[in-house]
């Protein structure tokens, strides 16, 4: 057997029993901690000296190559960046309009979509079986394919009476693509609430509808927030995909100038604009995470 | 006239038997507790009456209305029964005071100012009031379930059906719940409850009902059935209680 600890003292007494004395009081609340300067300048320093080689290390490399000088010249021109600024950001604004007119059509035709999926009863069997197949074919079909094929080919039929601009057509088959992923997101999060929830709204008599719309939908919703946002973020980027149909957007904008310089510091510009845009979406993203996180945690004092 | 009268309930899961011809009658005001074994078929007994659960045979009538039949759908339903879960299933993104008006206002389109008046009123009577704009994960389990009783009695139902409502929650919270179902039966409320609180079904019960293998095997007065036990199903169940301290 091993020896005693002596922290535990004479007091430690086995199978005692009956009232315990009070203690005289609880022992004081722990210190607050304040940043200990001593105890993190060594890992700060080794910390900052790593970053330093190694960053230093990769730029030194990649000045130095003998390429270099006309990597820089064909993609990060200063003067070309400047001279084809303002119509790259031209065609960005038109990516903008499209990806916020694309979001708001997606997320209501998403939403009837996974609705009409998880309607319940046999009435609505060949309304489910139509959204499954929709579902089934437009997710399984590259984006760029149907961009190419409503962009030219619906334009190409010139019906009267629809419209005729490829960037119309375009944006219907990004709406029509994206649903098919948005509707099912809508249903991973109305199937994830609990079965409990349908079975308490059912027996207060509401009908299938109400059930749907005031008790499950407001959850579902709620429990797919995240993956939502994760949505918002790539059609940003996919709406780029209508170049290729002569939409002059920021891609094909930047594509314009290098055909006519040789150069391609624009297809940077258009770069640089994209990442302005999605990585505050991101951020946003995470910090509409975090608070719905922090709601659900919420107790009450 | 019955309040309850189930006559030869059959009800398979797959190929699972879990009611097997059960009969039943519960006399207006009268409160009924069943009990037996997890899988005995008690829950499944009570979500038949109010048809959250279709049986396959046999026919349930409410108050002399036959709600088996195929020409009777479920509207108004919820006036004749109410249900209250073992896990509350309360609504999580409404407040208190919504959870018990979106029935009333959606299915009998009370208005919004007449549904939270008499919501108040419910929520007063459970001592509840002052969480009316509560959501309910601010509430004790407790407070949830006293909710939860509420909001089933919106409807101002003919029975109410209670599935194991105290399982779920923590010993010293059973209490505040046990009092309430006392309250209502006092009120002369028609009551089905499945309950696993032994005690608490000699309290409250006029009638205990003994359920094994998907029938009904005995049924009589708590203070006859807990103490003399005819049936050797009963006689082992209880037995069973006893030894584990339960009773």
């Amino acid at each position: 057997m091993a020896a005693p600890d002596p922290r535990f003292g004479a007091t430690q007494r086995p199978g005692r029993t009956g009232v315990r004395p009070a203690p005289d009081g609880p022992p004081p609340p722990p210190r607050k901690r304040h940043f200990d300067w001593r105890a993190a300048l060594a890992p700060g320093l080794v910390s900052s000296a790593s970053i330093i080689v190694v960053f230093g290390g990769l730029y030194w490399l990649i000045t130095s190559a003998e390429q270099w000088p006309r990597i820089k010249a064909q993609f990060f021109n200063i003067d070309h960046m400047i001279a084809a600024a303002p119509r790259v950001a031209q065609g960005f604004l038109t990516n903008l309009q499209v990806w916020l007119i694309a979001l708001v059509c997606i997320g209501v035709w998403a939403l009837v979509l996974a609705v009409v999926r998880s309607l319940r009863g046999p009435v609505f069997a060949p309304l489910r079986l139509i959204v499954v197949v929709y579902i089934d074919v437009f997710r399984g079909l590259p984006a760029l394919l149907l961009v190419i094929l409503f962009g030219f080919g619906i334009p190409a039929l010139n019906i009267p009476g629809l419209p005729n601009s490829g960037l119309f057509w375009g944006g219907v088959a990004m709406v029509l693509c994206y649903s098919a992923y948005v509707a099912e997101i809508y249903r991973s999060g109305i199937d994830a609430v609990h079965e409990g929830q349908r079975a308490a709204a059912r027996s207060l008599g509401l009908s299938e509808w109400d059930t749907l719309i005031y008790a499950i939908l407001p959850q579902a919703l709620r429990n797919v927030l995240p993956a939502l946002m994760n949505i918002v973020v790539a059609l940003q980027k996919d709406v780029a995909l209508l170049s290729v149909i002569g939409v002059r957007d920021a891609v094909r904008e930047a594509q314009i100038y290098t055909a006519t310089t040789f150069n391609y510091s624009s297809l940077i510009v258009a770069a640089l604009l994209f990442l302005l845009a999605t990585i505050p979406m991101a951020r946003l993203a995470d910090w509409v995470n975090r608070r719905d996180r922090a709601r659900r945690l919420q107790v009450s004092e | 006239m019955s309040a309850v009268a189930i006559r030869g309930l059959t009800k398979y899961f797959g190929t699972r038997l879990v009611l097997d011809r059960v009969d039943l009658d519960v006399a207006a005001h009268e409160v009924v507790c069943l009990i037996g074994a997890s899988g005995s078929g008690k829950s499944t007994l009570l979500r038949c009456i109010n048809r959250l659960v279709e049986a396959d045979h046999g026919l349930i009538s409410l108050g002399g209305l036959s709600i088996t039949d195929p020409q009777f759908g479920r509207t108004g339903l919820q006036q004749r029964v109410g249900i209250v879960f073992q896990s509350y299933n309360l609504f999580p993104h409404l407040t208190v005071l919504d959870n018990l008006t979106l029935a009333p206002r959606k299915v009998q389109r009370i208005s919004r100012a007449q549904a939270d008046a008499r919501a108040r009123e419910v929520l007063a009577l459970f001592a509840m009031d002052s969480f009316a704009a509560s959501y309910p994960e601010q509430l004790s389990g407790g407070q949830q379930q006293r909710v939860a009783i509420a909001r089933a009695l919106m409807t101002d139902p003919d029975v109410l059906l209670l599935d194991e409502v105290t399982a779920a929650l923590d010993p010293e919270l059973v209490g505040e719940v046990l009092r309430i179902i006392h309250d209502l039966k006092a009120r002369g409320l028609t009551m089905v409850i499945v309950t696993h609180e032994m005690g608490f079904a000699r309290d409250v019960a006029d009638r205990v009902c003994f359920l094994s293998q998907g029938r009904i095997v005995e049924e009589d007065s708590p203070a006859r059935l807990f103490t003399t036990p005819e049936h050797p199903a009963t006689q082992a169940f209880l037995a069973r209680l006893i030894a584990s301290g339960r009773v």
